[in-house]
């Protein structure tokens, strides 16, 4: 298996969709002949020629409403979107339209939109772009989200995404696009709706998705070097559908829970899953749900302090010690 | 510096009705006999459909929002009548000509708009969200201006296909100020995609003038020019005009592949709404006026009376079975069941409603 990095593994992904089916088209910002504002889309444009890989203007409620259209018509558009921040100028296009139109016209139309990027906050950039709307849209009925924390689940998330007949929402985190894995040549999906139990476990079960996946696995070594614990991760990697099973199953071997994630914690995607856990698993806890999320306020711009904002390994390791207790 | 109130109209606009300079410009020459009274037929219909709804509002029977479409009945009527089989439409709220024009069922329309399970949408769309895909008609959307990306990405699919075709998107002359109508104005000319904007100008969005929304005193299809396009006005009251002016932009989607677009001057009868009462904003001396010199579908009628293809005679049957068409689609409206409580979940998603073998995605999709 080859050693990649979650960029080239998102290349990856999109190279082998737009080989295997020409109705699949890349659009965004930058996308072509700068090579992708991140390098993600590199080398595309020379490959496929500017039919399939189109720069659009800095008009995210135009290219994305028209990314829509053309996918009601049976185009597959993969849009990319700068920061998922930007996202919110086309907010109606996304969830008014993308995900309102098949139930509206009772089932007669579908909408197989695939849109990516980066949501992550700790790149040092502010309030304005460091947005993380996983929970926001997968609180919509009609909108599907994974969110990638690893090259393996990156390509194999995101072909999924494409051959999807619903609008996916990819999730990427700018973090870990340099981060390398391996990841298989030949093809391969992640199916939507699958958790991956990222590290086995049997004191106290770690349920996260993105980059917060990669903070509590370096929190699980340290607990199990320093404390002898033994946790379990569970990568959600798929928000909408939720694998509730397979966080249900390690709650109820461990009877431990600990919820971590880089949204705010208000209505967060942990919210649901602490809910999950009480209606369906109550019985099996012998401890308190506990959650590491970003300290509630607007992004700070202070690198120091941005970074303490977000979950780091320590405050997941002292949460975990609390649960432990 | 005070504006001027004029806004550029169409010359025919200016005139008193009477014969359309219109009619013989090739595209309504080229109709026969019957496909005359077919359009007009059509016309009578949306009239007749619009007017037994407000009979069924006031009964109670329609929930939400009602925006009828009557006086605006010749622009859908005339743009419609031209499209071919890869020409596509999209449209805002005051969706319910354009339905009926595409070859859309009363029964369903109407049994759409008492949210029964038989309706367009099996009752889950409401008055405002018509679709009918298999006719080209992609919606009913209740977003102002949210349709106008969305009709250029169908338009953009045309293209990509390698179809020689179309997509008319429209929408009122409130909707030209949002901004997703002008990103998609400046893709539709930067891609040159066979889009026609069409700007329905009834001279009001909401309770609210041109002249109180809008800051440039021209017409509104002249922002075109902002864009790079070309542009045209038209009186909406004259649906042979409508026809003249629209194919001249469909030819050039079509054969160029570039957009247009087109401000039709037109007006409607009653509240924005349902729930407007209509008092505060227009004269009804104005109303008046438009219904009794202007009227779209009388003012065809007369046509085609000069014109000896239609007799008082035929016209009155045709407007009477226009009528009891619309009072059958009551009635079927009334018996057809509502959608169930099990209905509310479906058509979320096509991998829930179409699970089977080849399904990947697994987990919760809908939750408790
Ligand atoms: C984004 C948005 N803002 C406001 C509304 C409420 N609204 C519905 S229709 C309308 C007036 C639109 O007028 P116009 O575009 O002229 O179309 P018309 O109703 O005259 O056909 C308003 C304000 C809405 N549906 N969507
Ligand atoms: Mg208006």
């Amino acid at each position: 298996m080859a050693v990649i990095s979650y960029r080239e593994a998102l290349r990856a992904a999109m190279r082998e969709e737009l080989k295997r089916d020409d109705k699949v088209v890349i659009m965004g910002e930058e996308v072509a002949q700068f090579n992708g504002a991140y390098k993600v889309t590199e080398g595309l444009l020379k490959e496929f020629g500017p039919k399939r890989i189109v720069d659009t203007p800095i008009s995210e409620a135009g290219f994305i409403g028209l990314g829509i259209g053309a996918s009601m018509l049976g185009i597959r558009p993969v849009m990319e979107l700068m920061f998922w921040s930007f996202s919110y100028v086309a907010f109606d296009q996304i969830v008014n339209n993308a995900g309102n139109i098949r139930y509206m016209s009772g089932g007669l139309i579908n909408c197989p939109i695939v849109i990516r990027g980066p949501g992550n906050g700790g790149t040092n950039v502010g309030a304005t772009h460091s947005h993380t709307p996983e929970a926001i849209l997968a609180s919509h009925p009609g909108i599907k989200v994974v969110c990638p924390a690893t090259p393996y689940d990156a390509k194999g998330l995101l072909k999924a995404a494409i051959r999807d007949n619903d609008p996916v929402y990819v999730m990427e985190n700018t973090i870990l696009y340099n981060d390398k894995g391996e990841v298989p040549e030949e093809d391969y999906i992640v199916p939507l709706g699958v958790a991956d139990v990222k590290r086995i476990g049997t004191d106290l079960t770690i349920v996260a998705h993105g980059r917060a996946v990669i903070t509590s696995l370096k929190a699980a070594e340290i607990l199990e070097q320093e404390h002898g614990v033994s946790v379990e991760v569970v990568d959600l990697r798929s928000i909408r559908p939720l694998d509730e099973e397979t966080i249900l199953t390690s709650v109820r071997k461990t009877h431990r829970a600990l919820l971590v994630e880089e949204n705010k914690p208000f209505c967060g995607v942990d919210a649901q899953i602490a809910y999950l856990i009480q209606s369906k698993a109550f019985d099996e806890l012998d401890a308190p749900i506990h959650r590491v999320s970003s300290i509630d306020a607007p992004q700070i711009y202070c690198k120091r302090m941005e970074d303490h904002q977000l979950p780091d390994v320590n405050r997941v390791v002292r949460e975990a010690l609390k649960v432990l207790a | 510096m005070a504006k001027p109130a004029v806004l550029t109209h169409p010359e025919s606009l200016k005139r008193p009705a009477g014969p359309s300079e219109y009619a013989k410009d090739p595209v309504n020459a080229a109709l026969s006999k019957a496909e005359k009274i077919a359009l007009y037929t059509k016309m009578a219909r949306i009239r007749h459909f619009e007017q037994r709804c407000i009979r069924i509002y006031q009964q109670g029977k329609i929930g939400g929002f009602l925006h009828l479409y009557v006086g605006q009945e010749a622009v859908a009527a005339g743009t419609i009548s031209l499209l071919g089989k890869n020409d596509h439409l999209i449209t805002g709220y005051r969706d319910h000509g354009h339905g009926l024009m595409v070859g859309m069922g009363m029964n369903e329309c109407m049994a759409e708009l008492t949210g029964r399970v038989t309706g367009c949408s099996q009752g889950k769309g409401g008055s405002m969200h018509y679709f009918a895909p298999d006719k080209n008609y992609w919606g009913g959307h209740g977003i102002v201006g949210g349709q106008a990306p969305l009709g250029t990405g169908l338009a953009y699919a045309v293209k990509y296909m390698g179809l020689k075709g179309s997509c008319l998107v429209y929408m009122g002359d409130g909707a030209v100020n949002q901004g997703a109508v002008h990103e998609a104005y400046n893709l539709a000319s930067l891609w040159d995609l066979p889009v026609i904007f069409v700007v329905e100008n009834n001279g009001y969005s909401m309770g609210t003038s041109q002249e109180r929304s809008t800051a440039h005193p021209g017409c509104l299809a002249k922002r075109a020019e902002g864009y790079n396009m070309a542009w045209d006005v038209i009186n909406g009251h004259d649906v042979y005009e409508v026809r003249a002016k629209t194919a001249i932009a469909l030819k050039r989607a079509h054969e160029e592949s570039k957009p247009t677009v087109l401000e039709i001057f037109t007006y409607r009868y009653f509240g924005h709404s349902m729930a407007d009462p209509d008092k505060t904003y227009r004269d009804k001396e104005e109303i008046k006026e438009y219904r009794e010199r202007k009227d779209p579908v009388l003012a065809f009628e007369q046509e085609l009376l000069r014109e000896k293809i239609l007799t008082p005679e035929l016209s009155q049957k045709i407007n009477e079975e226009a009528m009891a068409e619309a009072d059958k689609a009551a009635i079927f409206a009334d018996e057809s069941p509502d959608p169930t409580v099990a209905d509310i979940t479906k058509h979320i998603y096509w991998e829930e409603d179409n699970r089977g073998p080849k399904t990947t995605s697994r987990g919760t999709i809908i939750f408790e």
